[in-house]
């Protein structure tokens, strides 16, 4: 059964998102988009620490563990985690699965010690790639601004070698452009690895989504955009309540026009008139 | 007043492999305090007990007699308590796993715990089975089963989130409480007999219709005291 999966880039206290994970924009408050997305059925949530690597800081454990007490569905948490106590501090928060990049690209063992120590599944690799000229898929590393010159195709093969549970597979080209989804890059991976993998990254209408499980080939896809300007709406977010960050988009109310907004229960309806096996909560327990 | 609080208080043990937090977490949310530890005599003095894990089996099982807990845990389903395994915990709960050769488990239920691998039908389904999928029962002696067990409160067919390559099989199918479908398999995906309850699943993590299940056990455990007080 496919999962959708909202992804909540976190900056300091605020959910924030941008284009090509540049040019952050404050959208509100993560807890209360991830209250709003677990009510509405989302099969599991991705937190994104967008500066952590930067800046090597974690600003993730505190809203973690303040949604870990209120939410049932998985939460995976990532962005400048560096060894195994960072892991450790940020299940105990409550998250389910964390998410390595930067620290797996410098060390690769961390993945093998990472699923030695907290299984497999616990254990989900970023990959960020941007398609170069000659057609190579390059890995990025710290939130999609530092190449690699490693081949994100043979880099899934090997994480998946190391333990890795899962691979979560972001186009920073794509990524906030709402253009649709890499699905080539998606459909090389997929067909290289048997470990689930989450497509991330370009999703501008429900249509997108159903191309990249059904031609991708996509265990699952993280959307955010798509998702986050809908929710905007419906959680009414009041920019006065901000003080850091870039608020203008929210202090302009205008709405955000590359993507076309829609719900999670909207997108799981037209996924399943498409064929597709979704999970739907029972009526009679969404309260 | 206090002990009313003692009365629900639930043992999570830790034995290094396994989230526990979110454990802890559904327990709190339904009203249940909950300590997580490694102590056998914790283990005695809670209400109940829940057998979590995550990993391998073998592994498991050697870090359970390394911690002495493999004596205090038969006593424990032979006391009337209430045990709970959960994932790994069920399987745990097994006579024996196929998992990296034979190995052993806490033979509180007897039966075995097979790999998907060796049997799945349709190559389109990945091991592990990760993520969501129903639970359902296949007839009337089942329905009345699930209605009178922790899954009481949870509609037919819910979903539940799954994460796991092995499952298990009981040898006495009155044992299982509800079924589900992966990859052409039918398993047993949740399991009960007498004070020994099982989920394959993850009911922490799965949602609201998961929570009905920490909420079915705070009630058992309520009425658990009630009958006690008024022995």
């Amino acid at each position: 059964m496919i999962r959708i999966i909202p992804r909540l880039d976190i900056k300091g206290s605020n959910l924030v998102k941008g284009v090509n994970l540049e040019g952050l924009r404050v959208m509100g408050k993560p807890e209360d988009f991830a209250r709003f997305y677990y009510d509405q059925g989302a099969d599991e949530l991705i937190y994104v620490d967008a500066v952590a690597s930067l800046y090597g800081r974690n600003s993730l454990l505190h809203i973690v563990e303040k949604t870990a007490k209120e939410i049932f569905i998985p939460l995976t948490a990532g962005g400048g985690l560096r060894n195994l106590k960072d892991i450790q501090n940020i299940l105990r928060a409550g998250a389910d699965k964390i998410f390595l990049n930067t620290e797996a690209i410098q060390r690769p063992e961390i993945i093998r010690e990472a699923a030695n120590a907290f299984g497999s599944s616990t254990v989900v690799i970023s990959i960020e790639a941007t398609k170069k000229t000659d057609g190579m898929y390059e890995c990025y590393t710290d939130n999609g601004r530092i190449p690699t010159g490693i081949d994100a195709i043979e880099w899934a093969k090997r994480v998946a070698g190391l333990g890795a549970g899962e691979i979560l597979l972001t186009s920073i080209d794509r990524e906030g452009t709402g253009k649709g989804f890499d699905v080539e890059l998606v459909r090389k991976v997929t067909d290289v690895v048997s470990i689930p993998v989450i497509a991330s990254g370009g999703a501008g209408k429900s249509e997108h989504v159903m191309d990249v499980l059904k031609n991708g080939k996509a265990d699952a896809v993280a959307l955010a955009s798509i998702l986050h300007y809908r929710a905007i709406q419906e959680l009414k977010v009041d920019p006065r309540a901000f003080t850091e960050g870039n608020i203008n988009f929210l202090q302009s109310g205008e709405g955000f026009k590359k993507v076309e907004k829609v719900t999670l229960v909207e997108l799981k309806n037209y996924l399943a008139e498409q064929g597709f096996t979704v999970r739907n909560c029972s009526p009679e327990v969404v309260g | 007043m206090k002990s009313v609080k003692k009365a629900k208080s639930i043992a999570i043990v830790d034995y290094g492999l396994g989230n526990l937090f979110s454990i802890k977490n559904a327990c709190e949310f339904s009203g249940l305090a909950a300590t997580i530890t490694s102590s056998a005599y914790d283990l005695e003095k809670a209400s109940a007990v829940i057998l979590p894990g995550v990993g391998a089996f073998g592994e498991a099982m050697r870090h359970l007699k390394k911690l002495d807990l493999v004596i205090p845990l038969r006593d424990l389903a032979a006391s009337g308590k209430p045990l709970v395994g959960i994932c790994l915990g069920m399987q745990l709960l097994m006579s024996e796993s196929r998992e990296f050769g034979a190995n052993k488990g806490l033979e509180i239920i007897q039966g075995e715990v097979l790999p998907f691998n060796e049997k799945l039908s349709l190559s389109d389904f990945k091991v592990p089975h990760i993520g969501w999928n129903c639970i359902y029962h296949e007839n009337d002696d089942a329905r009345s089963k699930w209605c009178n067990s922790l899954l009481c409160n949870v509609p037919e067919n819910a979903m539940m989130y799954f994460v796991h390559s092995y499952y298990c099989e009981p040898y006495q199918p009155e044992v299982v409480l509800s079924k589900t479908r992966y990859g052409g398999i039918t398993f047993c995906s949740s399991f009960s007999s007498g004070n020994v309850h099982a989920f394959q699943f993850h009911p922490e993590r799965s949602g609201r219709e998961g929570l009905l299940i920490y909420k079915a056990l705070a009630q058992l455990l309520l009425n658990n005291h009630k009958e006690e007080v008024d022995v």
